[in-house]
C-alpha cells in the first residue's frame, strides 16, 4: 500500500468514525460556504437586480438636439439607439412638444410613442387607460381639472402655426388653424409637470400640425451601470452628430450610490461570515487537537515527525473544507435564490464559476483556521501524554 | 554483546532527581524487568531508553549511539527504527481498526503493508478481530494489538510499560507468553512493572528506588521456566502463531537444543542481526 493511500485511509477513518465532532466542523464550514456562495452570487447579481428596480424610477438617458439642429430625426434616433445593446434597453420614448389650443387657450401637447412612454416612465399613474390607437389622448390631471374633462370625454385640440415676423400684439388669433377631436382614455397623475400636458401619439401630432415630426427629446431607460451608460453616451455623441446623448444624473447617480452601498454591505457581511467561520473552525480544531493529545503523543512515539502530524491534521481540515465548500456552493445558490425572490422578487442567475471559487475559498479558510491549533499539536510531548500512571 | 549501556545517568527536574547516577547494561536478546515503587524513576528511565526524553547527565548508548546527545529529530528516527513500545493503557487510535493500528507503525517506519500487519495480528491470535475498532475489543485483545504494533517493524528493543497492569490473569498469561516468544526469537525486552509475577519471568530484575538503582536480581530459574512455559503456554492460550508453534515443536523435538538457545544471548544477537538484515532488505525493496 502506498503511503498516500494510508494517509487518505486514516483521514477518512477519522472523519467517518469520529462523526459527532466532525459534523460540527463540517456544519460550520458548510454554513460559511453557503453564505459566502450566496452572498457572492447576490453581489454579482445585485447590479442586474437593482438595475431592474431602478428602471421604475424613469429614464436614465436622454437625447437632445445638438448645436444648431432644430430637432432629432427618427433615423438619427434609430442610429443612436442601435449603439446600445438591445438587451439593455427597457424603453425608448421620443417627445415632440407643441402648443395647441383648447377653447382658444394654449396648452402644451407632448407627442410620443405611448408604449415607449409607458416603459420609460413606469411610475406614471393613469386613471383610465393608456391610448392604444390614434385619436386617443392622455390628459394631465391639472388640464383635466381645468377643462372639466374625464375619461371617455371628447376633447378638441387646435393647432395654428404662427407666421414669422407677424406680431400678435394686435391680433391674438393664429392663422391656418387646424382642429381635431380626440377621445380622453386616461387622466395622468404623476405629481410632476406632466400633469399640465396633453399626451398624443406622434401620428396624431403630425396630422394636427401637418408637419413631419422631428423630436425635441428622446428619453431612454437603459439597464446598465453608470460606467456603461457613460460609455454608450460617448459612443453615441461620437457617431451621431445631430444629437447629444446625456445621462439623467439624478437617476444614474442615485443608482450608483445605492448599488455601491449595497455591494459594500454584502462584502462586509461576507467577510464577517468568513471570519466567524474561521473562528468556529479554529475553535473546533483546537478542541480536536486537545482531545487527541494522546493520539498525537502515540503517533510521535511511533516515530511521526512534526511535519507528518501537522500534515495529518491539515489533511483532515482541508478535506472537511472541500466537502463543506462543495455542499455550501450548492446550498448557496438556493440561499441566493431565496433572498432574491424575497427581496428583488426575481430569480437569480446561476454562476457556475462560483462552485470552484467557493471550494477553493472554503479549503483556504479552513486551512488558515487550522494552522494555529494544528501547530500546537506538534508541541505535544509523547512522554507526558502517554504516561501510564 | 550489549545493546544498551546506561552510564551514570541522572535526570534532574529543578531540585528533584528523578534518576540519580544510574548505570545499567542490557545485552542483545536479554529480558529485563524494571521494578520499583511509584516515583522511583521507572517511567523516567523508560522514557530515556525509549528516546522520548533525554538524560540531564551521563551517557545512554543504544546500539553504540549516544542518544543523550542527539537532536530531537534524530531521537524520533531512532525511536521509529529501533524501538517498539507497549503501554499499560494500550494507546490504540480509537477510530482505526486493529489492522490499521498496526499499519500506523508501518506508515511512520517505512511502507504500510496490510498483509504483513494481518500476519502480525495472526501471530498474537487476533486475525479474526483485524477489522474491529479498539472499542469492540477486550483489554487483553487491545494489548495484543499493541504488541503486534510494537513488533511489526522488527525493533531491536521492545519497551513495555506495565503491559499487564490493566489485564486479568488469563490475558496476562497470553501477553507473557508472547514476550517469551519474542525473547526466544532474540528480541531484547525491557518491561517496567509493579507486578512481581511479571518481573519473575524476566531474566533479570532491576529495582529502582528514589531514582537510584538499588538492586539487581538474576532469575536463576529463567531457563527452566521458559522451557516449561514454551511447552504449554501458547497452546493453552490459543495463540495461533506459526513462530510460537515452531518454538513449541523445537522444544518437543529437541529440548536440550532449545535450552541452550535460551541461555545463549550471543546466538540470539546473531539471529537478530540476520533478521535485521532481512528487514533492511525488504525495506529497501519497498
Amino acid at each position: 500500500m502506498k503511503k498516500q493511500n494510508m494517509f487518505f485511509r486514516m483521514i477518512t477513518a477519522s472523519l467517518l468514525r469520529r462523526r459527532s465532532r466532525m459534523i460540527v466542523t463540517l456544519l460550520a464550514i458548510m454554513v460559511g460556504a453557503t453564505i459566502l456562495s450566496g452572498l457572492v452570487t447576490i453581489y454579482y447579481d445585485v447590479p442586474r437586480q437593482m438595475g431592474e428596480q431602478f428602471r421604475s424610477y424613469g429614464a436614465n438617458m436622454i437625447f437632445l438636439p445638438s448645436g444648431d439642429s432644430a430637432g432629432i430625426t427618427a433615423a438619427d434616433t434609430k442610429k443612436a439607439v442601435n449603439v446600445i445593446n438591445e438587451k439593455n434597453i427597457v424603453g425608448t420614448a421620443p417627445y415632440k412638444y407643441e402648443t395647441v389650443l383648447i377653447n382658444e387657450r394654449p396648452v402644451i401637447a407632448a407627442a410620443t410613442n405611448m408604449s415607449g412612454a409607458k416603459a420609460t416612465s413606469p411610475y406614471w399613474y393613469v386613471n383610465g387607460a393608456w391610448p392604444e390607437k390614434n385619436g386617443q389622448i392622455l390628459v394631465g390631471k391639472d388640464i383635466a381639472e381645468t377643462y372639466g374633462v374625464s375619461v371617455g370625454d371628447e376633447m378638441k385640440l387646435a393647432y395654428a402655426e404662427e407666421d414669422e415676423g407677424v406680431s400678435n400684439e394686435n391680433n391674438n388669433a393664429p392663422q391656418n388653424k387646424n382642429e381635431l377631436a380626440f377621445t380622453v382614455t386616461g387622466v395622468l397623475d404623476t405629481g410632476g409637470s406632466e400633469e399640465n400636458y396633453i399626451f398624443i401619439s406622434l401620428e396624431d401630432m403630425a396630422s394636427l400640425t401637418e408637419k413631419n415630426t422631428s423630436y425635441d427629446m428622446v428619453e431612454l431607460s437603459v439597464s446598465a451601470s453608470q460606467d456603461e451608460l457613460n460609455d454608450y453616451a460617448n459612443k453615441i455623441n461620437n457617431s451621431v452628430g445631430s444629437l447629444s446623448a446625456r445621462l439623467v444624473k439624478r437617476v444614474t447617480q442615485s443608482e450608483t450610490t445605492v448599488l455601491t452601498k449595497l455591494q459594500s454591505l454584502v462584502l462586509i457581511v461576507t467577510i464577517v461570515v468568513l471570519l466567524l467561520t474561521m473562528i468556529c473552525v479554529a475553535t473546533t480544531m483546537t478542541a480536536v487537537v486537545t482531545e487527541r493529545r494522546k493520539e498525537i503523543g502515540l503517533r510521535k512515539a511511533l516515530g511521526a515527525s512534526n511535519k507528518s502530524i501537522i500534515g495529518g491534521f491539515m489533511g483532515e481540515g482541508m478535506m472537511l473544507g472541500g466537502i463543506g465548500g462543495l455542499l455550501g456552493s450548492v446550498l448557496g445558490y438556493f440561499f441566493a435564490e431565496l433572498v432574491s425572490r424575497n427581496v428583488f422578487n426575481s430569480s437569480i442567475t446561476f454562476q457556475p464559476l462560483l462552485i470552484p471559487l467557493t471550494l477553493v475559498a472554503s479549503v483556504a479558510v479552513t486551512a488558515i483556521a487550522c494552522l494555529l491549533p494544528v501547530r500546537s499539536a506538534a508541541d505535544v510531548d509523547p512522554a507526558l501524554v502517554l504516561k501510564g500512571e | 554483546m550489549s545493546l544498551l549501556e546506561i552510564k551514570g545517568v541522572s535526570k534532574i527536574y529543578g531540585s528533584l532527581k528523578a534518576l540519580d547516577n544510574v548505570s545499567l547494561t542490557v545485552d542483545t536478546g536479554e529480558w529485563v524487568a524494571i521494578m520499583g515503587p511509584s516515583g522511583s524513576g521507572k517511567s523516567t528511565m523508560m522514557n530515556i531508553i525509549g528516546c522520548m526524553d533525554k538524560a540531564s547527565l551521563g551517557e545512554v548508548l543504544l546500539d553504540d549511539v549516544d542518544i543523550s546527545k542527539v537532536s530531537s529529530k534524530k531521537l524520533t528516527e531512532i525511536r521509529r527504527d529501533k524501538i517498539g513500545l507497549i503501554f499499560q493503557q494500550f494507546h490504540l487510535v480509537n477510530y482505526l481498526t486493529a489492522v490499521e493500528n498496526v499499519m500506523l507503525a508501518q506508515y511512520y517506519h517505512s511502507m504500510p503493508d496490510e498483509k504483513e500487519a494481518l500476519e502480525a495480528l495472526e501471530r498474537v491470535g487476533l486475525a479474526d478481530r483485524a477489522k474491529h475498532l479498539p472499542s469492540q475489543l477486550s483489554g487483553g485483545e487491545q494489548q495484543r494489538v499493541c504488541i503486534a504494533r510494537a513488533l511489526i517493524n522488527h525493533p531491536e528493543i521492545i519497551l513495555a510499560d506495565e503491559p499487564t497492569g490493566n489485564l486479568d490473569e488469563a490475558n496476562e498469561n497470553i501477553v507473557l507468553d508472547l514476550f517469551r516468544q519474542l525473547h526466544n526469537e532474540g528480541t531484547t525486552l525491557i518491561v517496567v512493572t509493579h507486578d512481581p509475577e511479571v518481573a519473575e519471568v524476566a531474566q533479570r530484575t532491576i529495582i529502582l528506588d528514589h531514582g537510584k538503582l538499588v538492586k539487581e536480581v538474576m532469575n536463576e530459574n529463567f531457563n527452566s521456566q521458559n522451557a516449561a512455559a514454551n511447552n504449554s503456554g501458547s497452546q493453552e492460550n490459543g495463540i495461533s502463531d506459526s513462530g510460537s508453534k515452531k518454538s513449541a515443536e523445537t522444544t518437543e523435538e529437541n529440548p536440550e537444543a532449545k535450552k541452550e538457545k535460551a541461555e545463549d544471548n550471543g546466538r540470539k544477537a546473531d539471529a537478530m542481526k540476520a533478521r535485521g538484515k532481512t528487514r533492511k532488505g525488504s525495506k529497501s525493496k519497498k
